[in-house]
């Protein structure tokens, strides 16, 4: 199976082809061990043989729990094996890098914090751990790199998640996995791992407007600021400083503004409303693209990262 | 004694009329039996038609003999028919309805009205579905998953969703009149622990019916409701969450699997020991193998959306849990094997089904194991080796057990005896045709190639050409029965009411049985499968 | 004697065996009937654990007054059709087609009931994706305790009116007396599908008209 296996590309690449290759071993012993049985019984007791045949129909008590009892064992051991492997490719480590991903019929959109935009492709660097941040416009995509053993559903509403630190230079193809309509086998791209430095030389070379500032332009552009801003007479939480901590809500739960916080406040603002506030804030669902809130996220993340800064000067 | 005499009946079910009315009005579980079969086996070459299609398209990586459209519709064809409109009523409405009255020593079902009641809800559930193919058909695959299914797809979601909305209905009401017959209509002496597997299998996938296909009704009434006026509890532009409904999918779909496969692994229970001459190894184990499988079979429907986004600690539970449903599965196996221990093996085709099923069912047994183990799925999921694991369920698993059991009850359905040469010859060339259809799949899967792909990267040709011979092969061995069982009508020999020799109430009945099955009801004195002779 | 014998269908070898054999099968379906409705209400709780506000805001639109009547309207037929089934189990004939009539007609009373609540609803412009226009901040979310609402409610009348067809069918053919002390099968699985019926409003009742209005 090695030699058919897609290059291991990924961190955790290794070990998921090692747990494949163990269960292989396992599942084609026991699967070649009851064929053999079987062609040996069927010869053996072929109608015509004299094969003896006394006892024939005993059942053996000890036997039955035998093969009840070792799979079950097995079972639980490769589930062990499994689950801990698995929990580490879903828990991504907490220096990891974030990208966000918009997935759309039939393409990928890419956006680097640095602004660097991409579709059909993204470039990440070497050994540098990466998370991808993920949303769709429309219906539910998957991404998947067989290089990385990495997979996600991509959904409408929510951010899902996936990361994975690229352990190989080379170029690996990104394919959607979900199938989402006509041109679901066209929804395919490019991931290219590079050298820390020609990484940095790729972002240099597509920097435009940092996310950011996106998201600060589209901020005014979408008429955030009459509402948001610290002159507006309109009575609106403040967002210096949100990202991160604990909202208090109208309806006395808290909740820690995340990206899903965030965007559902954009997006649906009457699910979560924060206490003392009135639920005045129109929802911005169709009228705006998961990019845009994507870029307005980071903006609202950036006033955070602001106050601290002055903060940390004081 | 009751007042009530049935005098016997000294003509075979068959010649009890032989009006189109007298077929299409019957109350007999027999004639139900034959009707469901000639419109599961339309469907299945229907259904068969789009996998050509299918694997027509898959020689080329580009897509250059259908469109992207086209592809897509028929896939989701393909899946649709092959469900519910063949795997699902496949041995249950056929063999079972014809079998278990028979097997239990009854004159036929509890309720033979809502047997044919079942049959017509069948047949326009089909009808729905025919419409949606000439209209233009559908292109959600056969999972419906929202929001592509409620508020983008352009094909006919609507009549595909009544069509299967009203099958549910016929599987439901077959579930009753088999919980109900299996429970009240038993022969004198025949205890639950005297009861053939097939039996059992029957009972156990008609409490799975009877419990999972109303969460489907229900679901697809959802996805209807919200394409018609455009909201709905899916809709996530409301809030509403798409992965609520994969949940409610996946709740029906996945004991959907059991439904389909229980009932082979009692044909093959029936065709082992006929064919070893000996008792199963392990009754009770076999039984409570049954059981556990249809009750855990409810609680591993999370392990379809590992990676769609539901919470890790549900997928660690549905993870355990579908570790834990193999066990059964592997019991089956293992004493499948160990009842040829010490038999008097005959390879009659029957038997070769059989064999073929035990040896395909594993495999795609042991790789469900992968799928099951999280961290494995994550590259696994939604890839050929996915598709190539449940054909092996469903296809190498489940179809070889209905055509292993049709030849193996065909004397008795039909009192002919077929070309046994013939036959032995189609079960062979099944068994390879299967596998080179579907072992390239698996290798596929593992390199990395998506399912519902109509193009794909130009690496994976080779194995997709591989698979598509198979798949010729495969079709030719499906037709070849249709030749010589149709031969066997009319210039077969007859045949007597037991020509295997084999145990079990049905086979004290005359070839072709008599309407009311038996002048007497027998009186059973002992287990099943009382084979002494060995 | 004579009338077990002419009821009894040939599959079954004696009226025991058939009534059993009915009597399991209705039960078997009002099982599916549960797991039908467990999706409705599986839905329920999701979506209300999402958004607990929006779903008491929805609740308080709806009518309680009505709805109140209509459970005690509900419970009477049940209590009706109990009685009627007793009637013939004990020879009577008369009073029990009377109480199944009364039963029917609650049960139409029922549906008008509710269909004056759907009139009034669709005029509030209550109904998502028909006629609905409700502004404010709970108005998106709102929409989907609508959905369940018109869909838990619809299906639950769908059932009532199958019901109050299904009474009015054991009405007649206990007017013709065909039923007796001995055989009484298909009123009694009737009964037991209409008690179906009205526990299954029990659960709707709390979770549409309470809900908002608890606190």
């Amino acid at each position: 199976m090695i030699a058919l296996s897609p290059p291991q590309a990924s961190s955790v690449a290794g070990s998921v082809d090692t747990l494949f290759d163990v269960m292989l071993a396992l599942t084609g012993t026991v699967s070649v061990a009851v064929f053999v049985v079987m062609i040996v019984f069927c010869v053996k007791y072929r109608r015509r043989s004299h094969a003896d045949r006394s006892n024939a129909n005993q059942t053996r008590l000890g036997v039955e729990i035998a093969w009840t009892v070792l799979p079950f064992l097995m079972f639980m051991a490769l589930f062990g094996w499994s689950i801990s492997l698995w929990s580490r490719m879903r828990t991504p480590p907490a220096d990891a890098a974030p990208i966000y991903v918009v997935a759309k019929q039939w393409m990928w959109k890419v956006q680097h914090p640095g602004g660097q935009r991409e579709i059909d492709s993204l470039h990440v660097p070497l050994g540098q751990p990466i998370r991808l941040v993920m949303t769709s416009q429309d219906v539910i995509h998957s991404f998947y790199v067989p290089a990385f053993r990495q997979k996600q559903d991509v959904l409408p509403g929510r951010y899902t998640q996936l990361w994975f630190t690229a352990t190989r230079e080379g170029d690996y193809p990104l394919l959607c996995s979900q199938y989402c309509g006509t041109d679901h086998a066209r929804m395919t791209g490019t991931v290219t791992v590079m050298k820390p430095a020609d990484y940095a030389r790729w972002l240099q070379a597509h920097a435009g407007q940092g996310l950011a500032e996106q998201g600060a332009e589209r901020f005014r552009r979408f008429g955030c600021s009459g509402c948001h801003d610290s002159q507006s007479g309109v009575h609106a939480p403040d967002l210096d400083g949100l990202y991160g901590s604990t909202v208090p809500l109208a309806d006395g739960s808290q909740v820690r503004a995340d990206d899903r916080y965030i965007h559902d406040s954009i997006m649906l603002p009457r699910k979560q409303v924060a206490a003392g506030y009135a639920p005045i804030m129109p929802s911005y669902s169709g009228r705006i693209g998961e990019d845009d809130v994507l870029a307005l996220i980071a903006y609202i993340k950036s006033r955070r990262t602001a106050m601290e800064a002055a903060r940390e000067q004081h | 004694m009751n007042s009530i005499e049935h005098a016997p009946l000294p003509r075979s079910y068959l010649d009890d009329g032989h009006s189109l009315r007298s077929w299409l009005l019957t109350h007999d579980h027999k004639r139900i039996a034959i009707l469901y079969a000639l419109a599961i086996t339309f469907f299945f070459f229907l259904g068969g038609f789009a996998a050509l299609l299918i694997r027509l398209e898959l020689i080329t990586p580009a897509g250059d003999m259908l469109t992207a459209d086209e592809y897509n519709k028929a896939f989701t064809f393909h899946g649709v028919v092959m469900v519910w409109f063949f795997l699902i009523p496949s041995i249950p409405a056929t063999l079972g309805n014809f079998l278990l009255p028979m097997m239990i020593g009854a004159r036929d079902m509890a309720f033979p009205r809502l047997n044919l009641f079942s049959w017509y809800l069948y047949m326009i559930g089909g009808l729905f579905t025919l419409a949606m193919l000439v209209l233009g058909g559908v292109d959600t695959g056969w999972t419906f998953y929202t929001p592509f299914s409620t508020m983008f797809s352009n094909g006919h979601v609507m009549l595909t969703v009544v069509g299967v909305f009203v099958v549910g209905f016929s599987s439901i009401l077959t579930g009753i009149n088999f919980i109900a017959t299996t429970h009240s209509m038993r022969a004198p002496g025949m205890t639950w622990l005297r009861l053939p597997l097939f039996v059992w299998a029957m009972y156990a996938v008609a409490l799975v019916m009877v419990l999972a296909t109303p969460v489907l009704a229900m679901t697809l009434s959802l996805i209807a409701l919200e394409r018609i006026f455009g909201v709905g509890i899916f809709d996530p532009a409301l809030g509403g969450d798409p992965l609520l409904f994969q949940h409610f999918f996946w709740f029906y779909s996945h004991p959907a699997v059991y439904i389909m496969i229980l009932p082979a692994m009692g044909v093959v229970s029936e065709l082992i020991t006929a064919g070893a001459r000996k008792r199963i190894f392990g009754y009770r184990f076999m039984v409570w193998a049954i059981v556990g499988i249809s009750v855990v079979g409810f609680l591993v429907w999370g392990h379809h959306m590992f990676v769609a986004g539901q919470s890790m600690y549900a997928s660690m539970v549905f993870s355990i849990l579908s570790f834990i449903i193999a066990v059964p599965s592997a019991i089956k196996v293992f004493n499948w094997t160990a009842t040829l221990y010490k038999g008097r093996i005959d390879f009659s085709a029957p038997m070769l089904y059989a064999l073929g099923f035990v040896g395909l069912f594993m495999l795609g047994g042991m790789t469900g194991i992968f799928l099951a183990a999280t961290a494995l799925d994550v590259s696994l999921h939604d890839t050929y080796f996915v598709v190539a694991h449940f054909h092996y369920i469903m296809v190498g698993g489940s179809v070889m057990a209905y055509l292993g059991g049709i030849h193996f009850w065909w004397p008795k359905v039909t009192g002919r005896l077929y070309s046994q040469a013939w036959a032995r010859f189609a079960a062979i060339l099944m068994f390879f045709g299967f596998n080179l259809t579907f072992f390239p799949q698996y290798l596929l899967g593992y390199e990395g190639m998506p399912r519902r792909y109509h193009e794909y990267l130009p690496q994976f040709q080779v194995l997709n050409i591989l698979s598509s011979a198979g798949a010729s092969i495969l079709a030719v061995s499906y037709l070849l029965p249709l030749v010589y069982l149709g031969w066997s009508l009319r210039y077969g020999a007859r045949s007597g009411p037991n020509p295997w020799r084999a145990k079990g109430l049905e086979w004290l009945a005359d070839s072709p049985p008599p309407t009311h099955n038996f002048e007497v009801t027998p009186v059973v004195t002992d287990g099943p499968y009382a084979y002494e002779d060995a | 004697m004579s009338t077990d014998t002419t009821m009894l269908a040939q599959q079954f070898d004696d009226a025991a065996q058939q009534r059993d054999a009915s009597a399991l099968g209705m039960w078997v379906f009002l099982a599916t009937e549960a797991l039908f409705l467990g999706v409705l209400f599986a839905g329920y709780t999701v979506c209300r654990v999402r958004f607990p506000e929006a779903f008491a805001a929805g609740s308080r639109h709806t009518d309680m007054l009505l709805g109140t009547i209509e459970t005690a309207v509900l419970l009477t037929s049940s209590c009706a059709v109990a009685l009627a089934l007793r009637d013939v189990q004990l020879g009577g004939r008369r009073i029990a087609v009377w109480l199944l009539l009364l039963t029917a007609a609650l049960g139409l009373g029922f549906l008008v009931m509710h269909g004056f609540e759907y009139y009034s609803e669709y005029r509030e412009g209550l109904m998502p994706g028909i006629h609905y226009t409700q502004q404010g901040p709970l108005a998106a979310p709102m929409q989907l305790f609508f959905c369940l609402y018109y869909f838990i409610t619809g299906f639950h009348s769908l059932h009532v009116g199958i019901g109050v067809i299904l009474l009015l069918v054991m009405a007649r053919r206990t007017h013709r007396a065909q039923f007796n002390a001995q055989y009484c099968t298909p009123l009694e699985l009737s009964a037991l599908y209409w008690h179906l019926v009205d526990i299954v409003w029990i659960f709707v009742y709390p979770l549409v008209y309470l809900v908002g209005r608890a606190g």
